[in-house]
């Protein structure tokens, strides 16, 4: 009897457990199902209906404005002709770009382009530096306040204004700077035919244009280095000029690398509005102001070429992706975290 | 003793040091400053000097020969002017609330970690600054397919939405403590209430900031008004300083090459480079007034930026 008892009990036991292990099994399969559920497409289409028809405007905006003019780069490989549009003009092959590159305009143009970049970027990053460092040296408060508020004020202006202004400077019957040659005995100079003279010039207005706002950057850099480290240098003697070659221009290193490589990831890209404004449509100073960004312009307001305009549209692009592919590279080798993607 | 003297004469070094770079400090930031102001004085007291004065002595510092002469041209039909300050400060105020909306909510999204998607349509979105189709396929698209041209919406869309805002957004919202996200919808609150009730009113630095990014790129814009717009009377504030400068310059060259009577030309006469100056004045203007109190956001905006553009 007792085995026997014992025998059932070990035979209830059992059962539990059994049934206990088939429920389990059940949930198991049922989760399963459940999770192949969750995992499924439709199901997270209507899980996310809400984040979905939340982006929907901005997803359309981009789809119109960006994607499909990404699809009418086949254009640079079309006679462009206006009844056919963009699908139905003929095809042209390579002729766009033969001419493109036939005229001599690319590698003007080009060249205009990346020196230029690489002009404003070295004088820039050295100014911007130079200011924010600088800044931080200002005791007075009222002083750093005002003089960093009247450099962020050409930022404010457009680019037809700056125009004006320089206009204003360069004249060669009323402008200040001739003026002020004269005065001091020397020969007037054309700025507006001299083309000599646009690199410094460009230069010039960009910085002053971009000064207040470049410097934000670098000063948040340095506000953000450990006061200690100063602390500890003048403890140990550094004199403040130690101070700023030593330190703080070394602990900046990290912001200023990443900022020179964003702006070299731009270096084909020429700022329309600047060198449009400021040169205006000025035959005499293509040679020395001509970027990739005004020749397209030109070629299509101007002249009406669509194919060669497109054409040269495309060379950019793809010179800009590929550049920013190599920097968002370089990035990562220098530190993983600040890449682009 | 000699250590005393030593240490003495140290301490004159390291002061001396610091008088010299607090001079620099003081004088480079200085020069820098002027250098930014002293354009817009120059422009300022032209366009109040008279026309001879400019011809005689060349733009200066200070107006010689004060007079009202070139605002009174300006504003001889003052509905011109004011037809096109109307254009802009309607585009601008639209554009920055659309904007603002369109970018938050995106952001919003693209922010939230139980969206799985997230990484893929920030990428969608990032893609564009990458790679675009240029001038030609967007010229053609407006102008041809989506029929804008001469249209208000020509200079509406195109400034509607950047992804540079985005990020700024988006990195903003990151910012956000998770918590007060989840309280919202344990308290039954949707995803869309969630963001309106909750983190609209805890993001106004950075509605500050990128609003104030939009509402200048608007009030700028000139080069989608030059590209679509062809109607003068419907031309914002920058294009219409823009043409208003060529024109004159057109005007001047004319009378020039046209050598007409000195009388004849004297009669013809107008204020041309103080015009120029004056219409600059009044284009400006607002924006100059309004900056000194919005730059505090835009140097929060940048500083985010900054840390991932």
């Amino acid at each position: 009897m007792r085995k026997n008892r014992k025998d059932s009990a070990i035979m209830k036991s059992k059962n539990v457990q059994l049934s206990a292990l088939k429920e389990s099994n059940a949930k198991n399969t049922y989760t399963k199902t459940r999770r192949k559920k969750q995992n499924g497409f439709c199901y997270k289409l209507v899980k996310y209906r809400v984040f979905l028809l939340m982006l929907l405007p901005a997803l359309l905006y981009t789809l119109v404005f960006s994607y499909i003019p990404m699809g009418g780069v086949i254009l640079a490989f079309k006679k462009y002709s206006y009844a056919g549009g963009i699908f139905n003009s003929p095809w042209n092959g390579l002729k766009n770009f033969e001419f493109f590159f036939k005229s001599g305009q690319a590698l003007l143009v080009t060249k205009n382009t990346v020196l230029y970049n690489l002009l404003f970027i070295a004088f820039n990053t050295c100014l911007q530096i130079t200011v924010a460092v600088l800044l931080t040296e200002v005791k007075n408060k009222h002083f750093k306040k005002i003089s960093q508020s009247i450099m962020f004020l050409p930022y404010f202006i457009s680019w037809v204004i700056v125009s004006v202004i320089a206009f204003n400077l360069l004249s060669f019957d009323y402008g200040v700077i001739n003026s002020i040659i004269e005065k001091l005995g020397g020969e007037k100079i054309n700025f507006y035919t001299t083309g000599t003279v646009w690199p410094i010039i460009l230069t010039l207005f960009g910085a002053w244009k971009g000064v207040g706002y470049g410097s934000v950057m670098y000063l948040a850099a340095i506000m953000g280095i450990d006061t200690s480290i100063y602390e500890a240098a003048s403890i140990d003697g550094a004199n403040v000029f130690q101070r700023i070659f030593k330190i703080t221009i070394p602990l900046m290193m990290p912001t200023v690398v990443i900022l020179f490589l964003l702006a070299v990831g731009g270096i084909f890209k020429g700022n329309f509005d600047m060198f449009y404004n400021l040169v205006g449509n000025n035959g005499v100073l293509y040679n020395y102001t001509d970027v990739i960004d005004t020749l397209t312009f030109r070629a299509l307001i101007s002249n009406n070429d669509f194919g060669m305009s497109a054409a040269a549209g495309l060379y950019q692009s793809v010179l800009c992706f590929v550049t920013i592919l190599l920097v968002n590279k370089l990035v990562s080798i220098y530190s993983k975290d600040y890449t682009l993607f | 003793m000699k250590l005393k003297i030593k240490a003495a004469s140290y301490e004159i070094k390291k002061s001396s040091d610091a008088k010299l770079l607090s001079f620099l400090a003081y004088f480079i930031n200085g020069v820098i400053a002027l250098f930014c102001l002293i354009p817009f004085i120059m422009v300022v007291s032209a366009s109040f000097s008279s026309e001879e004065a400019i011809k005689r002595f060349g733009f200066s510092l200070y107006p010689r020969e004060f007079t009202l002469e070139a605002y009174t041209t300006v504003f001889k039909e003052p509905m011109v002017v004011l037809r096109a300050y109307g254009v802009t400060i309607v585009l601008t105020i639209l554009g920055t609330l659309a904007g603002l909306f369109l970018q938050t909510m995106t952001a919003y999204v693209l922010s939230r970690k139980e969206f799985e998607w997230r990484n893929k349509f920030s990428f969608f979105f990032y893609f564009t600054t990458l790679f675009s189709g240029g001038l030609v396929p967007s010229y053609i698209l407006m102008t041809r397919y989506l029929g804008l041209k001469d249209s208000y919406l020509a200079l509406f869309l195109p400034l509607l939405f950047s992804v540079y805002n985005l990020l700024v957004m988006k990195s903003y919202i990151m910012g956000l403590p998770e918590s007060l996200i989840d309280a919202a919808k344990i308290d039954g609150c949707g995803e869309f209430g969630t963001m309106v009730k909750v983190v609209i009113p805890l993001l106004k630095p950075a509605m500050a900031t990128v609003g104030l990014f939009i509402a200048l790129a608007y009030w700028n814009d000139w080069y989608n008004a030059m590209l679509y717009i062809g109607k003068e009377s419907m031309h914002p504030l920058q294009y219409f300083l823009y043409k208003q400068v060529n024109n004159i310059e057109a005007y001047k060259r004319i009378i020039e090459s046209q050598q007409v009577s000195s009388e004849a030309a004297s009669a013809m006469s107008m204020p041309t480079q103080s015009l120029k100056m004056a219409l600059t004045v009044v284009v400006t203007g607002p924006i100059i007034l309004l900056y000194p109190f919005v730059q505090k956001y835009f140097v929060q905006g940048i500083t985010i930026g900054a840390v991932k553009g």
